[in-house]
């Protein structure tokens, strides 16, 4: 069986991924990764967008982008205060607080 | 080698909503650390941002008082990057749609070298935008770790971003100093630079005159006028310095430190930011009615600009001419009286709204004709003691309408201004009194008795016959003399201009 | 009393022949002896479960009930629900104990039913087999060397070996109606916007949808009836008049006009699912309704599309997950970032990496217009395909998924064979519009084939009245798996 799928043309892939890419990517999502890992999402990756890559075909000019699903607009909230404090239950699953703060590595500006 | 200073502004005004931008927590100053943190300001998984209507409303305050496009529909979007004080790993902001663009402000500038005069300038405004302000970093002492308060993530935030049409430190103090008051005036923003609810970043660049831009330094955080002032001199010098001795400005994040007066670079973030805006799919499009806007409109306060030219204007003809000249619109609100005040005058009196206000209610008991005189103590004993008491001119314990009462009675010869000067310590000491029961009292009185003052005189000139006969053949300066004691005499009571009158006419023989 | 509907369950508690505690417990025995063979459950928390039928107990004594007091439900583990353990099916929540109830939870506490457990999702439903959760792959109840689908394959499993009466689950390219197929029971994925999202753990915002899992569409509309509301705290969450899903259940189907894409019927559909849909559709024939072939021209745009906007989201969505408030943390670092990037490295699986890497680049600089915005625009004509077919029919049927249940581990370790398995399913969320799937028979190795129907916007009462007259004429939906 052929699947349907197979029909899918890889047209017009605007670049190809470099492990280099892969690498920027990953530090700007804050992903730690080794070079065997970097080389193995490298394969995966160029794979998913050589799938993707079908959709530059597409003539699209004049075209509204969609973000939502519904055509409407944001509803507003009115300036009321409706949270109490609940520091307790809320740091209660935090990994390390003190003195009622959230404590990280040192931030270093 | 003359060199153009080219400077731009982002203003981040927190605004003075009761709650968050996109939940119900509070926004109070001050609370302890993280109880006003609630699930959505600490990005608990699964919470959701709903738009808070009140910093919508404040925007477009702000878009009205600046003449501004306000967008009818504007979107938000995540600005995406990782620090310990953005909870969501982004910030919900506005990019390509921001809610207010192309405004303009026109400020006053005093320039810094001492023969330069006074001048005015219309700086524009490119775009003012909705979003959230970020926690906060505490580097105490825990274990040589960071501490992290959430409470302030989530406050609402206008970002007021400037076109690059300042030239100078002062011209950037100015605006920054015009825009401070506005924002309290039209009651978006309380102002309180201490307290980081009016932080100023300044883009500063040089470049020959005729050359395209500079490369700019961007100095963060400002939260002083004066710092402003101080960063920008610094930085100008140092971008002049660094071309002229062959060097390059790189564009970069800066830190100004008070301390040294220096400016110093931001340890760079390790990568180059990649903030991968898009629409938040989180929040839909926002749109602002028409009849929102003028519901708006309609409870806005007459603005700084429009006040101060009719305080300088003499009437209508030369209220309406200012307008012009300032590109500003000609209707005269329905109350609104001239003063043909100083420009300088005027300027002090618009301040603040509160400012403005205690004058003309002071006026309104005194006369317009005296309101030279209200203006003169309003910027004079009346700041003074605020200024050394600490407050501000909403808890004067001298109303408005009481200084009036003092200022009547200067008005009307009643009391002399030392007189004057002596009610109001006891008015302010006593935070309160009538003006009259005080000059009663305390026999401030002025003597405007003509025959009791000539009395005073004769009697002065017959025991001093040495110094007349001086004064006579040609010392003129004996008659400050003269003045001191006869007033010495009177116990300060005498109406000075009476006194120098009779005084003038019996010395002359 | 495992194979009786959610209104036989009603009815008997309401005359008192059992008590909810009774039910519940009985639940919770027939979960602790088969759970361990499936791995459907994440976390059952008896303790709580009983101690909420109790209360419904004394609310069936009072007589104040509603249609599912006292009745257990299990909930998909990307619910966040008060006092439970909330993991999302990841390690990066394997210690979060929710400190508040999604509005799906508040939903179904107010109605008095139980939550009976948390059932286990492909991590932060990422994925179409079940095989991506931190806690196990869940094991298809009809072959247990088969997958039940995914995301919400735990739901799905439960449902299936009657490990609960009835469940949630929550479909952002087809999570709930292909597990629903893959495991031989029905499950909705109403209109975007009916069901508040606050408090459902988001994969792609703009796309994830909560929706009921159960044995029957008679079961669904209860459960809809349910979940479904306004909610102010979600601001995608639209203000309607509260429906009654169940009203329509009964209606005739004379005149209904069922459209058939042609493209769902193409190369690359199992011709054992297609053996199946057709003599669904012959069904259909039979009670009433025409068939008319449409067009969904786009529809191999689909995967492409979603590829690019749900992982962009998605990349965004799980930012918030770095060990700083709540979740994991890396025992081990040098410094903040090294500590940002082993927690998330530790406590994110593959798939879900793999997703946060396609989204954070085609966000990144330089590609957002082609990557990012391309996609919306596509993801237009997409649902400009499906008001075009909706002129001409009331509802769209075809296959949920070109296949049936496959077997654990046969598409492990190519993420792009796994992506177009969800084909028929993705373009239902691209356009926000309600899709459900129903057990239409048996397909290869007697596993079974689910048929799609997809409505217009706010037609779930339509779509719940198709699918149950289909159900009183056939008994698909009712067969249950004896392999347990």
């Amino acid at each position: 069986m052929i699947p349907y799928y197979a029909r899918f043309n890889k047209v017009l892939t605007i670049m190809s991924l470099s492990t280099d890419d892969v690498k920027k990517v990953a530090r700007l999502a804050r992903l730690a990764m080794s070079e065997t890992e970097v080389e193995a999402a490298h394969s995966q990756l160029s794979g998913i967008f050589d799938l993707i890559a079908e959709m530059q075909a597409v003539d699209t000019t004049g075209i509204e982008p969609m973000s939502h699903a519904q055509n409407v607009t944001q509803r507003l909230r009115e300036d009321m205060v409706t949270e109490g404090n609940q520091r307790e239950l809320f740091q209660s699953v935090a990994p390390q607080v003190e003195a009622g703060l959230y404590l990280v590595p040192q931030v270093i500006e | 080698m003359t060199w153009e200073i080219v400077i731009g502004l982002e203003v981040h005004a927190q605004l003075s909503t009761h709650t968050k931008i996109f939940s119900g927590a509070s926004t109070a100053y001050g609370a302890e650390p993280n109880t006003q943190a609630d699930a959505v300001s600490i990005a608990l998984p699964g919470v959701l941002p709903v738009l808070n209507k009140g910093a919508v409303e404040r925007a477009i305050r702000f878009g009205l008082a600046t003449g501004a496009h306000l967008a009818p529909r504007s979107v938000f979007a995540r600005k995406n990057y990782f620090y310990p004080d953005l909870p969501k790993g982004y910030q919900i902001s506005q990019f390509d749609l921001p809610v207010v663009g192309n405004g303009q402000l026109t400020i006053q500038v005093e320039p810094l070298s001492g023969n330069a005069k006074p001048y005015e300038k219309v700086v524009r405004i490119t775009r003012a935008h909705l979003e959230e302000d970020a926690g906060k970093s505490l580097h105490g002492d825990f274990h040589g770790m960071t501490g992290v308060d959430l409470n302030r993530a989530g406050t609402p935030l206008l970002e007021i971003v400037s076109e690059p049409d300042m030239c100078s430190a002062a011209e950037a103090v100015a605006y920054a100093k015009t825009l401070h008051t506005l924002v309290r005036w039209i009651g978006i923003c309380d102002g309180n630079m201490q307290e980081g609810s009016f932080r100023c970043d300044v883009n500063v660049s040089v470049r020959r005159p005729g050359e395209p831009l500079g490369t700019r330094r961007e100095i963060k955080n400002l939260n002083s006028f004066k710092f402003m002032q101080q960063a920008i001199d610094y930085e100008v010098q140092w971008q002049i310095d660094t071309i002229e001795n062959g060097g390059k400005v790189q564009q970069a994040t800066i830190l100004f430190d008070p301390d040294s007066g220096e400016t110093r670079m931001m340890r760079s973030k390790e990568d180059a930011h990649d903030y991968r805006y898009f629409p938040d799919p989180d929040l839909l499009p926002l749109e602002i009615s028409a009849e929102w806007i003028e519901e708006i409109r309609a409870n806005m306060p007459v603005l700084p600009i429009k006040r101060r030219i009719a305080f300088m204007s003499e009437n209508e003809d030369a209220y309406k001419a200012y307008c012009i000249k300032l590109r500003q619109d000609i209707t005269i609100a329905y109350n609104q009286v001239m003063y043909g005040l100083s420009e300088y005058d005027a300027t002090t009196l618009v301040s603040s709204k509160e400012l403005a206000d205690y004058f003309e209610a002071c006026v309104t008991v005194v006369g317009q004709e005296n309101a030279k005189l209200c203006a003169n103590w309003v910027m004079g004993e009346v700041s003074a003691q605020l200024n050394r008491d600490g407050l501000d001119i909403t808890q004067s314990p001298i109303s408005a309408q009481q200084l009036g009462s003092i200022l009547m009675r200067i008005a009307d010869g009643t009391i002399s201004n030392s007189g004057a000067k002596e009610v109001f310590r006891i008015m302010w000491a006593e935070e309160g009194g009538e003006a009259d029961a005080i000059i009663e009292a305390r026999g401030l009185k002025q003597v405007s008795d003509s025959g009791a003052i000539e009395a005073l005189v004769d009697e002065i000139i017959a025991a001093n016959a040495d110094k007349v006969a001086e004064y006579r053949s040609g010392k003129d300066k004996l008659f400050g003399f003269f003045v001191g004691l006869a007033m010495k005499a009177s116990k300060g009571k005498a109406n000075p201009a009476q006194l120098n009158e009779i005084l003038k006419q019996k010395l002359a023989g | 009393m495992f194979e009786s509907s959610l209104k036989q369950l009603g009815a008997a508690l309401r005359a008192k022949k059992i008590s909810s505690v009774e039910l519940t417990q009985l639940y919770l025995d027939r979960i602790a002896q088969l759970n361990p063979r499936l791995n459907a459950y994440i976390t059952v928390n008896p303790e709580i479960s009983l101690a909420q039928a109790k209360a419904a107990d004394m609310r069936l004594a009072g007589g104040n009930t509603e249609a599912l007091t006292g009745i257990p439900v299990a909930q998909k583990d990307i619910f966040c629900a008060k006092d439970w353990l909330t993991t999302c099916g990841s390690r990066m929540l394997h210690n979060f104990v929710s400190p508040y109830d999604a509005h799906v939870i508040s939903q179904f506490n107010n109605a008095g039913a139980i939550n009976l457990g948390k059932t286990n999702m492909d991590e932060f439903a990422m994925g179409s087999s079940n095989e991506t959760s931190h806690y196990g792959p869940v094991k298809n109840p009809w072959d247990q060397a088969r997958v039940p689908g995914g995301s919400s394959g735990g739901t799905a499993a439960a449902v299936a070996a009657r490990l609960c009466a009835a469940a949630t689950g929550t479909d952002t390219g087809g999570s709930i109606r292909q597990p629903a197929a893959l495991c031989g029971i029905s499950g909705l994925k109403p209109t975007y916007g009916v069901c508040s999202r606050y408090g459902m753990i988001a994969f792609a915002s703009s796309l994830d949808q909560a929706g009921p899992m159960g044995r029957s569409a008679e079961d669904l509309a209860l459960l809809l009836n349910t979940m479904a509301g306004f909610d102010e705290r979600d601001s995608t969450s639209l203000r309607r008049d509260k429906e009654d899903y169940a009203r329509d259940l009964d209606k005739p189907l004379n005149g209904l006009r069922i459209g058939l894409p042609k493209e769902f019927f193409a190369e690359g559909l199992g011709s054992d699912v297609a053996q199946s849909v057709e003599a669904a559709i012959a069904e259909y024939r039979k009670l009433g309704a025409t068939v008319v072939e449409i067009s969904l021209p786009n529809t191999r745009l689909s995967i492409p599309v979603y590829y690019v906007l749900a992982p962009a989201e998605a990349s965004s969505n799980l930012s918030r997950f770095d060990g700083v408030r709540y979740g994991y943390r890396a025992p081990e670092y040098s410094d903040l970032a090294d500590m940002y990037e082993q927690s998330r490295a530790q406590g994110f699986g593959e798939e879900v990496k793999r997703r946060i890497m396609i989204g954070t680049y085609v966000l990144s600089h330089g590609y957002y217009d082609a990557y990012y915005l391309q996609a919306q625009k596509i993801r237009r004509l997409i649902a400009q395909d499906f008001t075009e077919a909706f002129r001409q029919c009331d509802v769209i049927m075809g296959p949920t998924s070109p296949s049936t249940a496959f077997k654990l581990g046969e598409k492990g370790d190519d993420p792009v064979q796994m992506y177009l398995s969800d084909i028929y399913t993705i373009a239902v969320n691209l356009a926000g519009l309600p899709g459900m799937s129903i057990p239409c028979g048996f397909g290869a190795n007697d596993m079974p084939v689910g048929l799609q129907i997809i409505g217009n916007y706010f037609d779930e009462a339509r779509m719940l009245n198709v699918a149950h007259q289909y159900q009183l004429a056939t008994d698909w939906h009712s067969r249950a798996p004896q392999a347990l």
